[in-house]
């Protein structure tokens, strides 16, 4: 059986805050990109699949870091999927509960979390290692990254391919919608633009970083 | 090679039992379904209403003059009333106030271009026409072949769609088809959308199909379909 041996570190703010930004699942890991690229069209798709990945993601890292003690390392990777697979099942049955249309427009996606690898990343590296109040608060700060990723993909798609957002027209009605951006490749394009600008203004904070340090280097090294 | 050292050896961690891994997956497992099951048995009844209230909605949309409405079960070209639970071919008509049949509402299905679209349809038996449908799933492509349900053109095919059942009552007495945009010149003929090609052919081969099989049932057990309504009303008083 597998026992943590290392001694934890403490729950801080940054548990929760990494997944948000930091460690984003999606503009960082890159991972979870066939949902973010296929239910992205408009933001209310993107908040019901954030949401429901959300549910999966606190309640499975939940049970792994629960029962993390109990399960032999042998068997770690078919347990988890079995947890998985079954709150998968779970919001599945909910989101149909809740509302046919969505659960139609979601159309297999829900059932494709099962094999989100952020999912079972999270479980894997950080639940099994972690303990139950550290699993669940960092489970949701990266199920609210994964969400604000979908968000921001949703909206940008939704705005230019439709000139609506949540369902209400911004634009005026002369706008011709650019089609484009709600098919397959408007999610590469905007997914692209993001990380291009995400990444543009990360270095630019880096270089700033670094330049500052070499200045300050050079500033000791004349006063030596 | 080498010997393992003692304190090698000691690194390595015990195998678990089979027994252990076994009842491992085992409680898990129960865990999974214990979980699935309740909340299976609490949504059932809440899906079953959503899925009777949508088709209910798609009925009265495409009969909109109906005001109450029966269900049919087809089972080998024979029609029985039934009810929304039963399986198998369901067909509701529509009666309006004075329970006189104002039409029919019917399923069809056909694969489109991401994935199958079903509808449900309206048909009048009277004059033969379909008069419109409601798309109850569809994952088509947006800006394209969404436009089943916006294109204004598309959906003036609608008007009166012809479904004429032949002498034989075994068929159709035309194969409904989509014909290239701006190219329709039958009644039975569907105009395609320009750019969806593929959706709107779908939708000529789901009408087709959907035709031949259910419109000579229906034309065959025309008769009770209009009086089933005044027959449950007098049985009722």
């Amino acid at each position: 059986m597998s026992k943590s041996i290392k001694k934890e570190t403490p729950l801080t703010m940054d548990v929760f805050t990494a997944g948000i930004w930091k460690e984003n699942p999606v503009f960082v890991m890159m991972l979870g990109l066939c949902p973010v690229l296929a239910v992205t069209n408009s933001v209310e798709n993107s908040l019901a699949m954030g949401a429901a990945s959300i549910f999966v993601l606190v309640c499975s890292n939940a049970l792994v870091s629960a029962l993390r003690n109990f399960i032999p390392k042998q068997v770690r990777i078919t347990t988890y999927i079995i947890i998985i697979a079954t709150f998968v099942t779970l919001v599945d049955y909910i989101i149909q509960a809740i509302s046919l249309d969505l659960y139609n427009k979601l159309g297999a996606f829900i059932q494709l979390i099962v094999v989100n690898c952020l999912i079972l990343g999270r479980a894997e590296a950080y639940a099994s290692k972690n303990s139950f109040g550290k699993s669940v608060i960092s489970a949701l700060g990266m199920g609210l990254g994964f969400t604000l990723a979908l968000v921001m993909l949703g909206g940008v798609r939704e705005l230019l391919g439709a000139g609506q957002l949540l369902g209400y027209q911004v634009f005026s009605l002369d706008f011709e919608p650019w089609i484009v951006m709600i098919l397959p490749p408007g999610g590469f394009i905007v997914l692209g633009s993001w990380l291009l600008l995400i990444n543009y203004i990360e270095q630019r904070k880096t270089g700033k970083l670094v330049a500052d340090d070499m200045a300050s280097h050079c500033n000791i090294s004349h006063t030596n | 090679m080498t010997e393992p050292t003692d304190n090698n050896a000691n690194d390595v961690p015990p195998l678990p039992s089979s027994f252990s891994l076994i009842s491992t997956l085992g409680v898990v497992a129960m865990l999974s379904g214990l979980l699935v099951v309740l909340v299976y048995e609490y949504t059932k009844p809440i899906i079953a209403e959503n899925q009777r209230l949508a088709t209910e909605r798609a009925i009265f949309k495409v009969l909109p003059n109906a005001s109450s409405r029966l269900t049919f079960l087809v089972k080998e070209g024979k029609i029985k009333l039934s009810n929304d639970k039963a399986k198998g071919e369901l067909i509701y008509a529509g009666y309006d106030k004075d329970n006189n049949l104002v039409g029919l509402a019917l399923n069809a299905a056909e694969q489109g271009y991401q994935d199958i679209i079903k509808i449900l349809y309206a048909f009048n038996p009277e004059t033969s026409c379909i008069t419109g449908y409601d798309v109850l799933k569809s994952t088509e492509t947006p800006g394209f072949g969404t436009k089943i349900t916006s294109d204004e053109k598309f959906l003036a095919n609608f008007n009166c769609l012809e479904a004429k059942v032949n002498q034989e009552q075994t068929g159709l007495q035309n194969v409904i088809k989509t014909v290239r945009h701006g190219s329709k010149q039958n009644p039975w003929e569907i105009d395609a959308i320009s750019g969806s090609t593929i959706t709107s052919n779908a939708m000529g081969r789901m009408f087709n199909k959907s035709g031949q099989k259910l419109h000579p049932v229906v034309t065959q057990n025309l008769s009770l379909l209009k009086t089933a309504k005044h027959t449950q009303g007098e049985s009722h008083e």
